[in-house]
């Protein structure tokens, strides 16, 4: 791996309770490129793309123990601010999740958490993160409207511009497709594609194809244990695990 | 469902099933009817003092039943003002336990502290009065009256509202214990509505670096916004129609005034005062009227409320 | 980024956190002392005396039999007329209730008459009954007492019939049972629970109110079993006596402020109870 490294896990463990839901888990996530993860449900890949951004600490009785690296940085340390943490590391979610406002302000939402912009460059801002995302052409004359009134492609495009807008330097995408038909999937992965010029992208997928259309590199989890971690084309032509290759094959899973 | 199954497929025996559903029909309709009979009989009961006094009713501030002269405009004033303090009062406290015990509390408080405050709807209202009357307005006027006519009484302007005899008792008082009567109606819906906002909405702002202030404020309550309106209201009718409570604090005197802490009167406690022991067909007449204008306000603000609602769901758009 | 902003923002944060934290504290303060007072004084008055004895004029020794009598008596029979006009106007609206008119109206209706005030409800029972039979009674206390028990009824039972899935429905009807059956036996016995939640709740709701009796039970010093003359109960005692200036009536009202407190409080928590049930059984 010759690529700089961005996210650096280091004996990463996760408990909900009593239960050991990630185990000892080692990788470097390498700058501007694509890692997928998969796995099973349940493997704890979800979980794992929940420690990047520390979300799990929303909900009791989560504890994660390791250290995490961001640019060398221990993201689990005290220290650490979770807001400016959360604002470096964008996340998208399995379904859209537009706020209960216009487009427009959907977006200026997280702008204005960190920014004061003058109207003006909020504007630009904002039609840089939508045309970023593939959608300033379909909304630029509906700014106004409602979120809610997108369909549902267009929805989780308005999400992925909400997290550009902020300008995170990683982007986490939690199964981002797994509510969309097959075109707006395309549309996505085509972002996905794009957007890893300026970001570091983590991608969970449940869906193989998917994370050998879209990833340089693939992780695949079984359990809580990372079985193999490489590069993606390695992974799916020559895998060295028994285990991965049963589950990409299809013998599995 | 069953509709086409009851004719051709059964034996031939009685079919029961619409004379069921009459039955049902009837008493669904009677509960209409209750309301009508209500309205009218009231309309009825309240039809001399609206011949004697007319529209003048609503705008008379002197009640003398020695003279037989009768307005409702300081009932009107006693109960509407005292619903707003205690909107004043409710809805921030209720916003504020709702969103402690949605977002901030730890999980295994969260229960026994829910109950807890619902058991205050559970304390019959003619407690919070006698408790109010022997217990609250003496500590009240001992201990925190004077305090804020020094401090409150003295800004320009709001300070006029904070004046009058430190009794404990008062428009003021009233207000007080019916906001605090509200508090669990109001927060207990909150709570509820916002426990149903999607995990994963609250996460996307999260995600984004908000807080847990600005993830309530600029998520949550958006996202329930109809039925936050819709506890607020909830509130608003139980403070207008409470009558007990009110009745022992807020000193029945039919009397005006800007300042808060003098005695006043509200439609139910004047009802409850004076009805049963009302002489003359005018007098009783005028009391009923009384209860007219209750009914009618608590009327308006369902209806007003719903309303609100209605339109609220029009500008929310699809909402999946 | 503007590091001024969000420190503005951090602030923001913590005081609204503290503030919210400090509203429990509030509406808690209120509960404690509340029934603090209640333990205090009620219990100084409450004695073997209070079951006993009817209510003495002031100054002498009594209790409160008559009116925990009456008051038990008259909410038995507000519960009992009550209750099924609330059921079967319930089971319309969950059930028929998909089209026509009557069902939406009934609905708003039901929602105005839950939240009127349960005075305006003394009035007109007083306006169409004691004034027809020319006295105060049980019966119109309890007549009014049902008034508020109605709307309470209806509202739950729709919402529980509504939780039962229709393949439940659906799966009667294919056994050729007819739609009243299907109602009556399985239907509303699979909502039981939450029926049930919805009558304790309304009971709990009559069993504190004061203002619809004042103009329609009254009071009565003496015992009485005749549900046709003014009846003493809880409520209205406990208003006589504590807007009286005698010591000993204080006392009294302080001890039957207490049984009703707790009374309704458990009845509250069956209520929650049942309700629990309902909801785990789904």
């Amino acid at each position: 791996m010759t690529d700089s490294i961005k996210l650096q896990v280091k004996n990463l463990n996760f408990y909900y309770g009593a239960f050991h839901a990630l185990k000892n888990i080692n990788m470097n996530i390498p700058a501007g490129k694509v890692t997928a993860f998969i796995g099973p449900s349940g493997c704890g890949k979800s979980t794992l793309l929940r420690i990047f951004n520390r979300m799990f600490e929303l909900y009791p009785n989560l504890r994660a123990e390791g250290e995490l690296l961001l640019d060398g940085k221990n993201i689990l340390g005290r220290d650490i601010d979770v807001n400016l943490l959360r604002a470096k590391v964008g996340m998208v979610f399995q379904k859209p999740t537009p706020f209960p406002m216009s487009i427009y302000d959907n977006i200026a939402f997280g702008i204005k958490l960190y920014e004061r912009l003058p109207k003006s460059e909020m504007d630009d801002r904002i039609e840089w993160a939508l045309k970023k995302a593939a959608l300033w052409e379909e909304v630029k004359n509906k700014l106004k409207q409602s979120g809610h009134s997108l369909s549902g492609g267009q929805q989780q495009r308005l999400c992925i511009a909400r997290a550009v807008a902020n300008r995170p330097e990683v982007l986490l995408l939690d199964e981002p497709t797994s509510a969309l038909d097959p075109i707006s999937t395309a549309q996505i992965e085509e972002l996905v594609h794009e957007l890893k010029e300026n970001y570091t992208i983590a991608i969970v997928t449940h869906n193989m194809q998917q994370a050998a259309r879209v990833s340089d590199y693939t992780a695949y989890m079984y359990l809580g244990d990372l079985i193999e971690f490489g590069e993606t084309d390695a992974i799916f032509t020559a895998p060295k695990q028994k285990a991965t290759e049963d589950y990409i094959t299809g013998k599995f899973g | 469902m069953s509709t086409q199954l009851s004719s051709s497929t059964q034996k031939p025996r009685t079919n029961l099933d619409p004379l069921f559903r009459l039955i049902t029909r009837c008493f669904a309709f009677l509960v209409l009817a209750l309301l009508a009979a209500i309205l009218l009989s009231l309309i009825q009961g309240a039809t001399p003092a609206i011949k004697h006094f007319g529209l003048g009713f609503l705008t008379n501030a002197s009640w003398d039943p020695v003279a037989q002269e009768f307005g409702a405009l300081v009932p009107i004033f006693g109960t509407l003002i005292t619903a707003t303090i205690a909107l004043i009062i409710g809805v921030p406290v209720s916003f504020g336990i709702a969103m402690f015990l949605t977002e901030l509390c730890p999980l295994q408080l969260r229960r026994p502290l829910g109950v807890a405050i619902e058991l205050l709807a559970g304390i019959p209202s003619i407690i919070y009065g006698m408790w109010g009357l022997f217990v609250f307005a003496p500590w009240f006027a001992d201990h925190v009256q004077p305090w804020m006519m020094e401090t409150l009484g003295a800004i320009p302007g709001i300070g006029l509202l904070f004046q009058g005899l430190p009794m404990g008792i008062g428009v003021f008082t009233a207000g007080l214990i019916l906001g605090i009567m509200v508090i669990p109606f109001i927060a207990s819906v909150m709570r509820d509505v916002f426990e149903v906002v999607p995990p994963m909405l609250k996460e996307s702002a999260y995600g984004l670096g908000a807080t847990t202030w600005e993830v309530v404020r600029h998520v949550v309550l958006p996202y329930t916004k109809t039925g936050v309106v819709g506890g607020i209201m909830l509130g608003l009718g139980r403070a207008l129609g409470e009558t007990m409570a009110v009745t022992f604090v807020i000193g029945n005197a039919y009397q005006i005034s800007a300042g808060l802490f003098n005695p006043s009167n509200s439609i139910a406690s004047s009802l409850a005062n004076e009805f049963a022991e009302a002489e003359g067909e005018l007098y009783l007449s005028a009391l009923i009227e009384l209860g007219l204008i209750l009914f009618f306000i608590t009327f308006v603000v369902l209806a007003c409320s719903k309303l609100l609602l209605l339109r609220l769901k029009a500008g929310e758009g699809k909402e999946s | 980024m503007d590091n001024a902003l969000y420190r503005r923002r951090r602030l923001v944060n913590s005081f609204n956190k503290t503030m919210s934290f400090l509203t429990v504290a509030f509406g808690l303060f209120w509960l404690v002392w509340i029934l603090y007072t209640l333990l205090k004084l009620g219990l100084g008055g409450l004695s073997l005396d209070v079951f006993t004895q009817i209510t003495p004029p002031p100054g002498s020794q009594g209790g409160l039999a008559n009116a925990i009598y009456g008051s038990l008596l008259m909410t038995l029979f507000g519960t009992l007329i009550g209750t099924p006009v609330g059921i079967l106007a319930g089971v319309y609206l969950a059930e028929f209730g998909n089209r026509g008119w009557l069902a939406p109206t009934t609905r708003f209706i039901n929602d105005i008459l839950l939240s009127a005030p349960s005075i305006v409800i003394g009035l007109f029972i007083y306006e169409v009954y004691v004034v027809s039979v020319g006295h105060f009674s049980g019966w119109a206390g309890s007549l009014a007492l049902s008034l508020l028990v109605i709307p309470v009824v209806v509202r739950t039972t729709e919402n529980m019939l509504r939780l039962v899935p229709n393949s439940l429905r659906e799966a009667a009807s294919a056994l050729g049972a007819p739609q009243w059956k299907v109602i009556m036996s399985v239907t509303l016995r699979a909502s039981k629970a939450g029926v049930i939640t919805g009558i304790l709740l309304a009971v709990a709701r009559i069993s504190g109110e004061t203002a619809p009796l004042l103009f329609t039970a009254l009071n009565n010093q003496f015992w009485n079993s005749n549900m046709n003359a003014p009846m003493a109960n809880l409520p209205i005692v406990i208003f006589q006596f504590a807007m009286s200036p005698y010591e000993d009536w204080h006392t009294l009202a302080w001890a039957g402020s207490l049984l009703i407190t707790f009374s309704v409080l458990t009845l509250n928590i069956l209520a929650r109870w049942f309700g629990s049930q309902q909801t785990s059984s789904h």
